[in-house]
């Protein structure tokens, strides 16, 4: 309980939210590695599993990938970057090993999602005349929205997770709060920052299933 | 003075078979603490797992709780999980297992429930009127029936744990991920990449093994697809 309180007490003193070790920075940085990722993984993943969902190809990659992606350690990665080349070029490495665990998760459900849409309404939208394309972004897409955006959701709390572990290897964000709390043999400010990552982590989580929750009805009123 | 060797290791090289031949000892020891720690999370958090599968598909209220706590829990980054429990257990290789215990929990749990409910009501029906009381239901039907969906879970809680166990790095008990994380400090290449693929290495065999159990325990699901 003691360490409840010392936390409590670490984090509503001002002077560790300012600066560049203050709780501000580290949020902003941990905020936007998380963005540019997610935003980076997006443009990698879904145009590629919606096309390979739409053609009905390359299923066994979507998923070998997502369990490839669980066995390989995120640290692990983390480090190897670091000490390769591509460690020289600041939070590349970073960015590079955050990418590479957001991908997964979006390829998965964005193509497992496209592969569920019935086969009849595909098939029926090819008899209205529509093209290729057409079926894609006005039948499959909206159909296939709600697992697309589970994916989106996993892929943002895995990014939040990950950007954690890259303070092990040096990189920024909260868990700089946690590394240096450990350096410093201060159990109160590991458990101060601790606490930060994990409402970060509902938080994001938390708006996905409220977005979520809205999504499927705003893309299903014209669909099916 | 010596010269000072021109092998891989001053070299600092990725791959490394001098590496290997001279550091073999750490390198077992590292691999058995990794599966020491897999092992006893995994198993604990099946132990703890099964009555809260059982007791969530028995009575509907529980469910909605048990999900609930346990999506919660696995939604903390692990870093910030173990540090969280770091005034319980201090440095200490429980704080690992408790950590790793949590995180598969979810996993298991899900997995259990969604076996248990794709039981047939039929079936249990069948059961019911050949004579089996609940516990015999529970035991000799439906837990059997949903051994292909817990075994998913637990294969894909296992090689979870196997990856996060290299997080505890940061308690010192990280099995592989020890060396990985002094690898690091030193830039030390062949240490970091021998680790890294050992512990790719655990998952994979980990996976297989339980991919090979499964088969063994549940004969009827053979030629089909899994």
């Amino acid at each position: 309980m003691t360490t409840l309180a010392d936390a409590w007490s670490w984090l509503t003193t001002s002077a560790h939210w300012s600066g560049e070790n203050g709780v501000w920075h580290r949020l902003g940085e941990h905020v936007f590695l998380t963005v540019v990722c997610l935003a980076l993984s997006c443009l990698i993943a879904l145009p590629t599993a919606l096309v390979l969902g739409h053609l009905g190809k390359g299923g066994a990659l979507a998923v070998n990938l997502a369990n490839a992606g669980r066995a390989v350690p995120t640290f692990a990665v983390l480090v190897l970057l670091l000490l390769s080349p591509i460690g020289a070029y600041g939070d590349w490495p970073t960015i590079i090993a955050l990418v590479l665990f957001a991908v997964p998760p979006l390829l998965t459900n964005a193509y497992v999602g496209m592969r569920g849409v019935d086969a009849d309404v595909v098939r029926a939208a090819r008899g209205m005349g529509m093209t290729g394309g057409q079926t894609l972004a006005r039948v499959e897409l909206p159909l296939a929205l709600p697992l697309i955006l589970t994916g989106v959701r996993i892929a943002a709390v895995q990014l939040v997770a990950t950007a954690t572990v890259a303070a092990l290897a040096g990189g920024g964000g909260l868990g700089r709060i946690i590394t240096a709390g450990f350096n410093l043999a201060s159990t109160p400010q590991v458990v101060a920052g601790a606490c930060l990552v994990a409402a970060l982590a509902l938080l994001v989580e938390g708006v996905f299933e409220g977005v979520q929750r809205l999504a499927p009805t705003g893309a299903r009123g014209s669909g099916a | 003075m010596i010269a000072p060797p021109d092998d891989c290791l001053a070299r600092n090289e990725w791959i490394c078979g001098a590496y290997l031949s001279t550091r073999s000892e750490i390198l077992g020891d590292a691999v058995v603490q990794h599966l020491q720690l897999t092992a006893v999370s995994v198993a604990l958090a099946l132990l703890l797992a099964l009555p809260l599968a059982v007791a969530a598909r028995r009575w509907r209220l529980a469910a909605g709780p048990v999900l609930g706590v346990t999506t919660l829990l696995y939604t903390i980054p692990a870093l910030a999980m173990f540090s969280l429990l770091l005034p319980v257990y201090g440095l200490s290789a429980a704080l690992v297992v408790a950590g790793l215990v949590l995180y598969s929990l979810t996993l298991l749990v899900r997995n259990l429930l969604a076996g248990l409910r794709a039981v047939p009501e039929e079936t249990r029906q069948a059961a019911r009127g050949l004579g089996y009381g609940p516990v015999r239901l529970l035991l000799a039907v439906e837990l059997p029936l949903a051994l292909p969906a817990a075994m998913a879970g637990l294969r894909i809680a296992t090689v979870s744990a196997v990856s996060l166990v290299t997080i505890g790095a940061i308690v010192g008990h990280g099995g592989l991920g020890n060396l990985i994380y002094s690898g690091m400090n030193t830039y030390f290449k062949a240490q970091v990449l021998t680790a890294s693929v050992l512990c790719v290495l655990i998952a994979v065999a980990a996976d297989l093994l339980l991919l090979g159990i499964q088969r063994v325990l549940t004969p009827w699901t053979r030629g089909q697809a899994t």
